[in-house]
């Protein structure tokens, strides 16, 4: 076996177990951090008791979270080493930047929040969540730069063998890593509302705790509808870039093989690398592609068959990824729509409730094969157009890789597996009981 | 000073730090199953780190960070040349980290047996690896001018190495059990004074024996023959050392735990200053040793970099000995009656 392969399959592992819980880090601490808030500011006990209850869950996530991203700091090192070298110079001034600027806050403030009930006022209490909220988005927001010059390598010039940076200024203000902020933070907070949503359907469904849950979903729903509607505009913006700056990426997210103009959209298609067309299509819009792409219907888009197949990312998963993304996008923006209409006649919608309860999954599908045509669709490269992936591992051994991903595999699996369970053990402790 | 000088002992100081830091955390896991010996006692153990080590342990990402950010090369090969131990730390880390957030969720034996024996693997083992791995660097890593390792992880188990784990592993259990007597009372505290002064008596020959294997095994003296005033570091870090028994003698447990913090600090000091300006050496050829010159960012870089670290860090030091100073009294049953406590 190839060392960059495993590398590649530890690291997609990796990356994709750990992104279960950031957004929802990112998502809830803020919405706690709102409810806190109101709890400091009324003096509710309702307020308080809905943030403890948040909390409780919120840590067994954040838990789950920080352990499994520690390793992937390292492995840019252990598994990357010729990438890390080239690159260096620039994002691993990001990533230390990451840590100190914002990691070492939220870290140091969590356990502040735990443990400082009894020691802070409400309102001093209710600051250090905020901290805790701002430090996360603003760590997310430092990575999200990082991968941005992955994806659109700026500010660089080729000197002494590697990409040194000369404009620290055009990779933090890098094009491509701000459409991802202000895709990837938005989606977050969706993500933690459709969690809350969910939750609370259920205890509304059951007619438990009502208070608590109402509230919780309508905050939630608040905060969800401008979300979703702000996650598909933003997911539009970054398309248009991507079609500019990643002609293949587009491509590969369609499927679409022969360059043309009046591009049209093929709803559903199977297609087959090796013969470089499309075994199945269904559903053919014309001139739609050149549209969502480049906002003209008229416009010509790049087909695969015009990029070097050293240089055509894996079509299939790029292409599955983008729709299943775009689809269950599309389905959060309904439901958040028609959300609001029911917002105060909950109890009333038993239906939609449990639509909510079951649609728990349904941002993090979302979310995940947003990155698989993230990723997926930048290969070959791994800087794209400057590094290719299959030139930038270690020089370790196979066997050595091997290993370390079953070691991941087991242990992510069974973390995975006994933080969902205390999750849901938690859901069903409930609140606490109202004291006075 | 040269940037590049100035970022080696940056370097230095953010690994001494994080020794510093989560050294007690380490210290503490490892004395846990020893003088915990009821489920209080254990509980008070784990949540007098609770509020702290999360943000200790990010000095390792830092120190990892600023490695990637100053020294790309070193972050390369360092770090897939000590692959194997590498991950066992990280894996080790990850178990403790979850260990302590997940042990006091269900009441049950088994449970929290399993946990407590993560949380003390999670805390022995990486105290004794990264001990392991930097006396492995003062003696030189075997690779070459391309990076590539052609050593034998097994071998990094050799007689200095394994001194290295154990000067890491005692000088973290003084540390922890100094800490555990500022923040327990009664027995528990008792018995972290005992164990503190016992493993102080096994310190200092380790420490005398790493200071003398280091003239064989490397070349760390060089540097201080040829600038004799280096030697005030090594003095200082003996005066250290003897001061944590005074301080533990006179119950002063507070000042004990400066003094061991100091002797890890000054310990680190001692490793780092040997190398300069080598920071991770070649055992293979010595033109092959990546040192601050040749293995460094560019200017620009590490110019924006030191203006990041010169405002954010005093920052960081400034929240973080708040959250110290917040939680320097000792455990009460009333913080362990808390909802969230561990």
């Amino acid at each position: 076996m190839d060392p960059v392969f495993l590398s590649r399959l530890q690291f997609a592992a990796a990356t994709m177990f750990h992104f279960l819980f950031v957004p929802l880090t990112l998502g809830l601490s803020v919405l706690i951090a709102y409810m806190e808030t109101k709890y400091a500011r009324t003096g509710e006990k309702v307020y308080l008791r809905m943030t403890k209850f948040w909390g409780k869950l919120f840590l067994i996530n954040f838990a789950l979270g920080v352990v499994t991203g520690i390793t992937l700091e390292f492995q840019f090192g252990t598994n990357w080493s010729r990438y890390s070298e080239y690159v260096g110079d620039i994002f691993g001034s990001l990533l230390a930047i990451e840590a100190s600027v914002a990691f070492f806050l939220e870290s140091t403030f969590i356990g502040i929040w735990i443990f400082g009930w009894k020691k802070l006022s409400a309102k001093a209490h209710a600051t250090v969540m905020w901290l805790v909220a701002i430090a996360g988005n603003f760590s997310a927001i430092w990575i999200l730069i990082a991968n941005g010059f992955m994806q659109n390598p700026v500010g660089y010039t080729i000197r002494n063998g590697r990409a040194e940076l000369t404009d620290f200024f055009a990779v933090i203000t890098n094009k491509h890593a701000i459409l991802e902020i202000v895709h990837v933070v938005p989606a977050s907070l969706l993500l933690g509302a459709f969690f809350i949503m969910g939750i609370s359907a259920w205890y509304l469904l059951k007619k438990q705790h009502v208070e608590i849950f109402q509230k919780s979903f309508r905050i939630a729903l608040m905060v969800g509808l401008v979300c979703a509607l702000w996650t598909g505009f933003s997911g539009d913006m970054h398309g248009i870039n991507v079609s500019k700056t990643q002609p293949a990426k587009l491509a590969a997210m369609e499927a679409h093989w022969e360059t043309q103009e009046r591009a049209p959209i093929i709803l559903f298609a199977l297609p087959a690398a090796h013969r470089e067309e499309n075994i199945i299509e269904i559903g053919s819009i014309p001139g739609m592609l050149s549209f969502l792409g480049f906002h003209d219907f008229n416009a010509e888009v790049t087909g695969l068959k015009d990029i070097p197949k050293d240089e055509r990312p894996p079509v299939f998963l790029t292409f599955v990824g983008f729709r299943t993304m775009v689809g269950l996008g599309t389905l959060m923006i309904g439901l958040m729509v028609y959300g609001w209409f029911r917002r105060n006649k909950l109890m009333e919608s038993p239906t939609f409730l449990k639509i909510m309860l079951w649609s728990i999954p349904v941002p993090w599908i979302a979310m995940e094969a947003g990155w698989l045509v993230s990723e997926i669709g930048r290969q070959p490269w791994i800087v794209y157009g400057l590094m290719k992936t299959a030139d930038a591992g270690s020089p370790i051994m196979a066997s050595q890789v091997a290993v370390s991903l079953i070691g991941f595999i087991l242990v992510y699996g069974l973390l995975g597996a006994v933080g969902v369970f205390l999750i849901a053990k938690s859901v069903k402790e409930g609140p606490e009981a109202e004291t006075n | 000073m040269e940037l590049q000088s100035i970022w080696f002992f940056l370097w230095g100081l953010l690994w001494a730090v994080f020794f510093l830091t989560d050294g007690f955390d380490f210290g503490i896991g490892t004395i846990y199953p020893v003088i915990g010996k009821t489920d209080k006692d254990k509980r008070v153990m784990l949540n007098s780190m609770g509020p702290l080590w999360d943000g200790n342990e990010v000095w390792l990402i830092t120190a990892g960070g600023v490695t990637f950010a100053a020294f790309p090369k070193v972050y390369a090969t360092m770090f897939s040349s000590l692959y194997t131990p590498l991950m066992l730390i990280l894996f080790a880390l990850i178990f403790r980290g979850v260990a302590l957030h997940f042990r006091g969720k269900i009441e049950h034996p088994v449970w929290k047996n399993v946990w407590d024996t993560l949380i003390f693997l999670g805390s022995f083992l990486p105290a004794l690896l990264f001990g392991v791995a930097f006396a492995n660097i003062f003696q030189g890593i075997p690779f070459d001018g391309e990076g590539l390792y052609h050593g034998n992880t097994l071998k990094l188990l050799n007689p200095y190495g394994l001194l290295g784990g154990a000067l890491f592993v005692l000088l973290f259990i003084v540390h922890g059990a100094n800490w555990m007597a500022i923040k327990a009372t009664g027995d528990l505290k008792e018995r972290a004074v005992a164990m503190s002064s016992k493993a102080w008596l096994a310190l200092v020959p380790v420490a005398v024996i790493f200071l003398v294997a280091s003239w064989f095994a490397t070349d760390l003296w060089n540097n201080y023959f040829t600038y004799p005033i280096l030697f005030l570091v090594v003095l200082l870090n003996v005066a250290a050392l003897l001061s944590i028994r005074f301080f533990t003698a006179k119950q002063a447990y507070f000042k004990a735990w400066f003094a061991s913090g100091l002797t890890i600090v000054l310990c680190t000091f001692y490793g780092v200053i040997g190398l300069f300006p080598a920071l991770f050496p070649s055992s293979l050829n010595p033109e092959w040793n990546l040192t601050a010159f040749n293995a460094s960012s560019s200017p620009l870089t590490l110019k924006i970099m030191l203006g990041v670290v010169l405002v954010f860090i005093p920052i960081v030091i400034c929240y973080q000995i708040w959250a110290y100073h917040l939680f320097k009294d000792p455990i009460t049953d009333e913080d362990l009656g808390l909802d969230e406590a561990y």
